[in-house]
């Protein structure tokens, strides 16, 4: 299971990850985040992964999705406080993090 | 060589089992007492598999998805992933990193490059119309 909850301050949205992402959970977590960024259309985007238990390549669609629609609105996307475990799968797949 | 333990399940390739194969695995492999890295790493590794069967093997409906894992002595761990859905046309190219043939939004194109780089072989068979098989192994280094 994987959920998200939102915070947002001078035109960043927080997005907090939470829980196991996988393909199937990829999905719900792409249309909560979506729908977000469409009401608030922020000019940067936080994914926070620090409560992420587990994140397998769907991790890395998910986040390149959502940093393709930050760059066509003109906005950022930042990935913060990966666990080790996805830090590694950051790493190979070449998507820095903070 | 014959396996110290083995467990065999299958299952549809339905999304909600993706995490249920790594639980189920996740239990297996307690007794050999992995540390949390080898286990993460093989999870992952197994998430990829299963998901490429879920994704990709049965286009038209589900399929059973097979797993089995083993254990032998050494510490040695070798988990197979089976469908018998419409297969790999070309396996070289599908496990080149990058290529997708989903949406290159949702699917990163890194699953066989993940399992590749956190397990120590990754062997992949397949025939078109005839199914996939992957056969992972990794040797649980001793703690300490």
């Amino acid at each position: 299971m994987a959920g998200v909850t939102f915070s947002g301050a001078d035109g960043t949205l927080f997005a907090y990850l939470v829980g196991e992402i996988d393909h199937h959970s990829a999905q719900q977590l792409r249309q909560a985040i979506d729908a977000r960024l469409a009401l608030a259309a922020p000019a940067r985007l936080t994914l926070d992964f620090g409560g992420v238990t587990f994140m397998d390549s769907s991790g890395v669609g998910l986040i390149l999705g959502r940093q393709k629609r930050m760059r066509e609105a003109g906005g950022v996307l930042v990935v913060q406080r990966p666990p080790a475990q996805i830090q590694k799968m950051l790493e190979l797949a070449r998507v820095s993090y903070v | 060589m014959k396996a110290q333990n083995l467990v065999r399940c299958a299952f549809y390739s339905r999304g909600v089992n993706e995490a249920f194969a790594r639980g189920m695995l996740a239990a297996f492999l307690a007794q050999a007492d992995p540390t949390v890295p080898q286990l993460a790493d093989i999870k992952t590794a197994v998430s990829e598999a299963v998901t490429n069967c879920i994704v990709h093997a049965y286009p038209n409906g589900v399929g059973l998805v097979r797993l089995t894992a083993a254990l032998y002595e050494g510490g040695l761990v070798r988990i197979t992933v089976a469908d018998k859905g419409v297969g790999i046309p070309d396996v070289e190219q599908a496990m080149q990193p990058l290529f997708t043939t989903g949406n290159p939004e949702e699917r990163a194109g890194l699953g066989f490059a993940v399992m590749q780089s956190f397990m120590d072989t990754v062997k992949v068979s397949s025939a078109p119309g005839r199914g996939t098989r992957v056969v992972l192994t990794k040797r649980l280094s001793p703690r300490g």
